[in-house]
């Protein structure tokens, strides 16, 4: 049972990037617009802004 | 690179009715320095999906110089930058030729405020939720490894949870102690209150009992409770901050440049607000009024859609009065600003909607009213228990520990979860009918209705004249016949060159065609050409001088060769389709039915009594709407304002409850509860639905307040563990989730 000691710190390190990536995420402002990449990726004309 | 120029004006999806257009001007002084680039930030409205999303991009990115055009579909927010010498205007007049709304975004303090608020909750949100998830694996080892685990191992395990929820407690838990402390510094509680005594309470006898080595630590119900607790406050903060963004919207429109008329006739552009009233304006041809101003010459068509809902442009002559939002269509007009841009009808109806919002705010909800019951009742029964069970004999830590499990136990999961779970089903059944819901809290007020007010333009008519009848002499021409194609397309080929929507659905009709040479328009008058020496007029009847024998009366436009008689052609704003039916289903339900439109009171009138309707008011202004409703309001009434035009919105904002159809300008649509597209028959059904919803919001509560009987007797008597804690949690949340499911069957 001992190796719970090393699993737990792994699991919770997992879960830990995990958050970071989410806040990550929110931070560039990956949350702002749900709609439009949606669409944006139909789109395939070369010329889209970037 | 080549600018993608469409054909049709708007939303490519008819999602959205084009926007009028309007020259743009002013916008330099809303121009930022970004390193050796500018930038401005505009409002777009009227773009509904990915064909407008690239029609719009392209367009801006064409432009030269522009380094980078990205709007956010979501809010309609567009930030645009650029290098080298091109305007900001020309940037605006680009978007608004596509047949968009666009207005410059103002520096708005509150906007970043509750952006920040959503950003940090959903963070809140986001922690919370790694958290229960980590102490959840943790709980279940030790529930699982009862009677067999050492204490040693527990007492690790209990430790590693706490250092897991004690971040969480202190970041996600902010939101719920910030309200909690905020409400009692001004001597009143709300449901934070119990909710912030809970977690700490909660979190304090889980430390306590993790030193002492105890069996029971209730971290995982801390960090449970707050999970779900800030999914429902992150939804809600969503919805207000979307709110807010439709007021915010209505202020953009009012910043703006106007042409000042200075003593030596000069013209100066300033910013809407520095006009004082009695300052001398110029309006020209495409420009948007911004004060409200009495014109003093010129002979213009004007399009007064977003002040009276009205679709044909008037025509204003020397001594009228026009309103704020209103757009100049054919030749310049001179007038004297009546009073100061702040006065103004626009911001006027900014006003309304405010004072709306804040009625609404007030509006006590059963969650509410759920809460002012749940609050002294669970704080009586736990502090019952401590004193009760220390008279009995109990040491302090041991009583505490009871009233602290009996505030956890009675947890307001199920509270907080019977009203917004109800919600979102009903919302979700009712958007698969094409009907999407702008706040939850609609369904309580829509319940209540027992009047609906119906604006008449756009909303028991479809708002676009469309051709009737053509008539010539008094004698009705047969639409199919082929004199009357001839007709048509004559008339077509001189009403191709203008912006009247008397031409544009006399084209639609006529399909396409030749435009003739020459053709030119005369404000308030029509359109004139010289054909073979001969005059050919289309306008007004007055000025084809024709003759009014046999006229039939109704918007028309009539057409004069010069040698047989003018030609008329008829139009009609035709009624909703299936409006009678879905009328007649709500005047069996009881419902009081009345028509307040801004249109002329013969054709309010007429159009009465086509449905069926005795009560109706015609002419009325914005705020005669509002004192309308306010006075069905003394009477007890709860109304229900049906409507589309900006001058809807004040009402919209100040009914009980308020519906918009989806053509409808973005502000009423904002002002209004919910949203339906397709025809009145989706009245009957919202009406229907919200009932239904409110009857189950109350079984919830009645739900949860029966598991509240059956858990507060296991709790006093301090029978409560962290699996029975747990289990009760979520078997009430699931009860409560399940019934609210219900709402999806229809019968």
């Amino acid at each position: 049972m001992t190796i719970i000691i090393y699993l737990i710190p792994v699991a919770l390190a997992l879960g830990l990037l995990g958050l970071g990536a989410f806040v990550w995420s929110i931070r560039s402002g990956q949350f702002d617009d749900m709609q439009g990449p949606a669409y944006r990726i139909l789109d395939n004309d070369d010329d889209t802004p970037a | 690179m080549t600018a993608v120029v469409p054909a049709l004006p708007g939303c490519p999806s008819g999602l959205a009715p084009a926007a009028a257009r309007d020259t743009k001007r002013g916008y330099s002084g809303f121009v930022r320095n970004v390193g050796d680039e500018r930038a401005i930030d505009l409002i777009v409205r009227g773009a509904k999906c990915g064909g407008c999303l690239s029609k719009i991009e392209k367009s801006v990115f064409a432009l030269q110089g522009v380094t980078q055009a990205r709007l956010n579909l979501s809010n309609g927010l567009m930030r645009v930058r650029w290098t080298g010498e091109l305007g900001a205007d020309r940037i605006a007049q680009t978007i608004s030729d596509l047949g968009y709304g666009v207005a410059a975004q103002a520096a708005d303090p509150g906007a970043d405020d509750k952006a920040r608020e959503e950003r940090s909750l959903m963070i809140s949100m986001g922690i919370a939720g790694f958290a229960a998830a980590n102490i959840m694996l943790l709980s279940v080892s030790v529930w699982a490894g009862h009677g067999e685990m050492g204490e040693a191992t527990r007492k690790t395990l209990h430790a590693l949870s706490g250092i897991i929820a004690l971040p969480v407690l202190l970041f996600s838990g902010r939101h719920f102690f910030r309200s909690a402390w905020a409400a009692l510094r001004k001597g009143h509680a709300n449901m934070d209150v119990p909710i912030s005594l809970a977690l700490s309470l909660a979190f304090g006898v889980s430390v306590f009992e993790t030193i002492r080595g105890g069996e029971h630590a209730y971290f995982d119900a801390v960090v449970m409770l707050c999970f779900f607790l800030l999914i429902g406050r992150f939804l809600d903060a969503r919805l207000r901050r979307q709110a807010h963004a439709a007021a915010n919207a209505l202020a953009a429109m009012q910043i703006s440049a106007v042409t000042r008329l200075n003593d030596n006739g000069s013209a100066v552009s300033v910013a809407a607000s520095d006009i004082a009233a009695g300052d001398r304006i110029l309006l020209a041809p495409g420009e948007r009024a911004m004060v409200d101003m009495r014109i003093l010459t010129g002979i213009s068509d004007v399009d007064e859609s977003l002040v009276t809902g009205e679709s044909l442009p008037r025509t204003f002559s020397p001594g009228m009065t026009l309103h704020a939002g209103a757009i100049n269509v054919t030749g310049p007009l001179r007038g004297e600003a009546l009073k100061v841009a702040e006065e103004s009808l626009l911001s006027q109806i900014g006003e309304m909607l405010e004072a709306g919002e804040q009625r609404r705010s007030a509006y006590r909800r059963i969650a509410d009213r759920a809460v002012s019951i749940y609050v002294p009742f669970v704080h009586t029964t736990a502090v019952l228990a401590c004193v009760g069970w220390l008279l009995l004999g109990a040491s302090l830590p041991e009583a505490l520990m009871i009233a602290a499990a009996t505030l956890i136990i009675t947890c307001p999961c199920a509270l907080a979860l019977a009203a917004p779970v109800a919600q979102v089903v009903a919302a979700g059944r009712l958007f698969r009918k094409g009907v999407y819901l702008r706040s939850g809290d609609a369904f309580e007020r829509l319940a209540d209705v027992d009047h609906i007010v119906f604006d008449k333009t756009g909303t028991l008519t479809l708002g676009t004249p469309k051709l009737e009848g053509i008539q010539q002499n008094g004698c009705p021409v047969p639409l199919e016949s082929t004199e009357a194609a001839a007709m048509l397309a004559d008339a077509a080929s001189m009403a191709r060159v203008s912006h009247h929507p008397l031409s544009r659905a006399l084209v639609a009709i006529a399909g396409p065609g030749t435009v003739l040479e020459g053709v030119h328009e005369i404000a308030g008058r029509g359109l004139e050409a010289e054909v073979d020496g001969q005059v050919w007029r289309l306008g007004s009847a007055g000025w084809t001088g024709a003759a009014a024998k046999g006229a039939l009366h109704g918007p028309s436009l009539w057409l004069d060769q010069g040698v047989a008689p003018a030609v008329q052609f008829r139009f009609v704003d035709d009624v909703q389709p299936g409006a009678a039916e879905a009328l007649e289903t709500l005047r069996d339900q009881g419902i009081g039915l009345e028509i307040v439109s801004g249109d002329q009171n013969s054709v309010v009138a007429s159009l009465a009594e086509a449905l069926g309707i005795s009560d109706w008011t015609g002419e009325a202004t914005p705020q005669e709407k509002v004192a309308r409703l306010e006075r069905l309001r003394a009477d007890g009434h709860r109304v229900l304002m049906v409507g589309d035009g900006l001058n809807d919105a004040g009402a919209l904002s100040l009914a009980h409850a308020s519906l918009a159809p989806g053509a409808a300008i973005d502000i009423s649509q904002s002002a209004s509860d919910a949203v339906y597209s397709g025809g009145l028959e989706a009245i009957p059904v919202i009406l229907r639905v919200a009932r239904k919803t409110r009857s189950v919001m109350r079984q919830n509560f009645a739900l949860a307040a029966a598991y509240n009987v059956v858990a507060v007797p296991i709790a006093v008597t301090g029978h409560v563990t962290p699996l029975i804690a747990a289990i009760a949690m979520s078997l009430s949340s699931i009860i409560v989730t399940l019934n609210a499911m219900r709402l999806q069957i229809e019968n």
